[in-house]
């Protein structure tokens, strides 16, 4: 027992000190991973031979993974991402795969081998890919979208591809395993429902298990979640959630099919249910932990003999393959619309190969496709490549984004082709809503934005825009800023705002500039620039929700409206008071302790205003439809009374 | 010399015909202070100091609004409902409009004939605009009957609108210079019809 513990703390400790120090250094987790059990494997010595089994163990976190991949993928989202799926990822597949198994056939290796390494370097890696897309924004992108599709696209084809593997098996390798496994076989034999049946029997056995798995999830699944749910307790739900996994990857082992495809799925059956995030959130940190574990086992695995004794091939191999990877994705771009920047960050994302590699590497040998030999330098070749991936995203932000920068956004700023009653500087998420409401009312706009890529999207949803840095003079001048009536500043740079505003207000004082400022210190300093009129961003959303937010707790709308209304009335009286005391400060200290001291009594204004009930003495919110006091009678006494 | 405080509501101008000719109109007439309610308070966050602080200014109050519903706009419901507080304009501390003037000029749809008894609408104008005769009772304000058109859609077709513009000039003009007989004015009768007869000449 003490043994285990001990195992468990050397696994943990390493995985926590190693995991978070490589995400820092940008390598992602999955390196993370594999730098802690090549620490504690090769190079502490603190691990042995255990890990062979704890790999086999830790293969259920792919099991998971799959679950997890099917979840996501709701059959709405598939078919509208149908083209680049198939397209995209499907020539990168069945090409990679074709290529890398032509080299491994010139090289001497048999047909069976070389197809099955096709398909493991084929293969990106999923986690590091979309965690650097996360870590730098990239996800959004057209390339990173493209990437997503090729990986979403190789995720599936892990489960043909585990169906596949098996065909390939070496047949003297077959003979060796069973061989070997002769005299195990009396007390270690494969528990299986299928042994000893007949072909045909076999057949329905199998087609009745993947209609169960998928009848099943659909009809069963949901009154079971139902009813565990309704206990309220969060473990039972966990409970059930682990035990769905491991029943039906039970039963796909009875059968002699795979875990992974039957849990995919009953994934895919479920991603649209109610319960899809439940599930998801329940599974995830075991598959996290697992796969972890796996990656850990991988790097512990890592034979340093092999890695030094031949590094060049190790070496070459890695480097081969990322390039072949790139060329070939390059090949596909211009198919698919992808073009400058974009281009690239698709190639050079997926060049490497990924975690699925050493899954199938593992499989592989289980199933006696590859002799254990090769696949111990296959798998050096994978970590390699996935090792270099970080610099190659290194070399995109350094090289290819700052090349394109240039060229992009010191193209021609766009021929405009006619003159506005507004200018819109800007066209991200401020300057969209007010210029789509200029337009649905029937005012001429002129759209302004010094991000190429930002004005192609809006002209792709025939929003006229044009592509031009608005601090530049000669551009508000094509843009005709002299015949214009207002300028609305919506750039979210800060000093670039400022710049528009006091250019525009110096050189065309009697166009009208509305801006967007950042916060309250920003709003004076356009202020005090000449702006007409300021807005910071998000006082207005945040006042809206204020109002929901007290309508929710039970306050009458109308009511949450008038202290609303309140509150913003005591902003606005006290605007010119503040803004004043900002602006007699100095310099390098804007908010002095007296701006504070005006700040804390417009606090305290807006403590009466808010106050209610107070009947007979007038309050700001209590101001309107006041009734009379209860005595008010006694004023009016009618003729016939006296 | 008195000062006439006009307090427009019309909630869409851009259709209207008549009220903003006139409203134009009253603008130009030195001693007129014309308040466009609906621009002013686009939101109905009406400034009740702000307009008590106007009607103390002024000695003659005018609500302008095309009938709405037999009544007025809702902008000028929510102006009296706010503004004329207990304390300011009634209730025995209240006495901040007493001896003030108070009139409507109001454009009405119907012809002049639907406005009787066994027209459609039923009622006399000045029967309709009763709440606001009472509340320049009861705030102490001489109340005087309404300066109207009736049949407002057809009348700049009609050629009505400059006599109508014209009346409405010389009854500002009057009320601006204290010229208007307010004690011969008869109260069951259009105010725009017996201009001749209440304005006094050579004032």
């Amino acid at each position: 027992m003490t043994l285990y513990f001990l195992q468990a703390l050397i696994y943990l400790c390493a995985a926590v000190i190693a995991v978070p120090l490589a995400k820092r250094l940008g390598l992602g987790s999955v390196l993370g991973y594999l730098i802690a059990g090549v620490f504690i494997g090769p190079i502490a010595g603190l691990v042995g031979a255990e890990t062979n089994d704890i790999q086999h163990f830790a293969e259920f976190g792919v099991v998971m993974m799959l679950f997890l991949v099917g979840l996501e993928l709701e059959p709405k989202m598939l078919w509208e991402m149908r083209s680049r799926l198939i397209g995209l990822g499907g020539l990168q597949v069945s090409l990679t795969t074709l290529a890398v198994m032509g080299i491994a056939m010139l090289l001497g290796q048999s047909w069976t081998i070389s197809l099955a390494i096709g398909l493991i370097f084929a293969l990106s890696s999923t986690a590091i890919v979309l965690q650097t897309f996360n870590e730098k924004g990239l996800g959004k992108t057209e390339g990173g979208g493209g990437a997503f599709s090729v990986l979403l696209f190789q995720d599936i084809a892990v489960i043909p591809i585990l169906a596949l593997l098996p065909l390939l098996a070496l047949p003297e390798l077959v003979e060796a395993a069973a061989h070997g496994a002769e005299h195990l076989a009396e007390h270690h034999e494969e528990l299986s429902l299928v042994a000893g049946l007949p072909a045909w029997a076999y057949a329905l056995v199998v087609i009745a298990s993947v209609v169960l798995v998928v009848v099943g999830g659909h009809f069963l699944t949901r009154p079971l979640l139902t009813y565990v749910a309704s206990a309220g307790l969060r473990e039972i739900f966990t409970a059930a959630a682990l035990g769905l996994v491991i029943g039906i990857a039970a039963l796909m082992s009875l059968v002699g099919l795979s875990p992974a495809l039957g849990t995919f799925l009953a994934g895919v059956v479920l991603a649209n249910s109610e319960f899809r995030h439940e599930l998801e959130s329940n599974i995830e940190p075991f598959k996290g932990l697992l796969m972890g574990l796996f990656f850990i086992t991988v790097g512990a695995g890592v034979d340093f003999g092999i890695l030094f004794s031949s590094l060049g091939t190790i070496l070459g191999l890695s480097l081969g393959l990322m390039l072949i990877k790139i060329l070939i994705l390059l090949a596909l771009t211009p198919a698919f619309k992808l073009q400058g920047t974009d281009r690239w960050l698709f190639a050079l994302s997926l060049a490497q190969a990924g975690e699925f590699g050493f899954v199938l590497l593992s499989y592989s040998v289980q199933q006696n496709v590859l002799p254990v030999e090769l696949t111990q330098t296959l798998s050096l070749a994978v970590a390699i490549s996935m090792f270099l991936t970080p610099a190659l995203f290194i070399l995109y932000d350094k090289l290819i984004v700052p090349r394109y920068e240039q060229t992009e956004n010191e193209r021609e700023a766009d021929e405009i082709e006619e003159t506005g009653t507004v200018i819109v500087a800007g066209i991200g998420r401020f300057g969209q809503i007010v210029n789509r409401f200029l337009v649905a009312n029937g005012v001429n706009t002129v759209v302004l934005d010094h991000q190429a890529g930002q004005v192609d999207l809006m002209r792709r949803i025939n929003i006229k825009s044009y592509f031009g840095d608005a601090t530049n003079p000669d551009l508000l001048h094509t843009a005709g800023i002299e015949q214009a009536k207002l300028m609305v500043v919506a750039i979210d740079d800060h000093a670039r705002v400022n710049q528009v505003v006091e250019y525009v207000k110096h050189a065309y004082p009697h166009v009208k500039v509305m801006a967007r400022a950042y916060d309250r210190g920003h709003a004076y300093e356009l202020r005090r620039l000449g702006a007409d009129f300021v807005v910071t961003e998000a006082y207005y959303s945040a006042l809206e929700l204020g109002g929901q937010a007290l309508s929710s707790l039970g306050y009458h709308p109308f009511k949450s409206e008038q202290l609303k209304n309140a509150f913003d009335q005591v902003e606005k009286d006290n605007r010119d008071t503040l803004y004043q005391s900002w602006l007699n400060a100095t310099e390098d200290n804007r908010f002095t302790p007296h701006y504070r001291e005006l700040f804390m009594q417009m606090e305290l204004l807006l403590g009466d205003a808010m106050k209610v009930d107070r009947a007979d003495k007038h309050s700001m919110t209590e101001r309107g439809w006041t009734p009379p006091p209860k005595d008010y009678l006694d004023d009016f006494k009618d003729p016939q009374d006296t | 010399m008195s000062k006439v405080l006009l307090l427009f509501a019309h909630p869409s101008q851009d259709r209207s015909e008549i009220n903003r000719p006139l409203f134009k109109e009253a603008k130009k007439i030195a001693g007129v202070t014309a308040v466009d309610l609906y621009a002013e308070y686009p939101s109905f966050r009406i400034n009740v100091d702000r307009e008590q602080q106007r009607l103390r200014e002024h000695q003659v109050v005018i609500f302008m609004f095309p009938l709405y519903w037999y009544s007025t706009p809702a902008i000028l419901k929510e102006w009296q409902d706010l503004v004329l507080e207990y304390g300011f304009a009634y209730g025995s501390e209240g006495k901040e409009l007493q001896g003030k003037t108070f009139l409507c000029s109001l454009t009405a749809g119907g012809a002049a004939s639907a406005y009787r008894k066994g027209g459609y609408n039923h009622y006399q104008i000045w029967e309709l605009l009763r709440p606001l005769e009472q509340t320049a009772n009861l705030t102490g304000m001489h109340y005087l009957p309404p300066f109207a058109l009736f049949g407002s859609r057809t009348a700049v077709d009609e050629g009505r609108l400059p006599e109508h513009i014209q009346h409405w000039r010389s009854l500002l003009e009057a009320l601006v210079s204290d010229s208007l007989a307010i004690e011969h004015v008869a109260p069951n009768e259009l105010l725009n019809h017996q201009l001749e007869q209440i304005i006094k000449e050579g004032a």
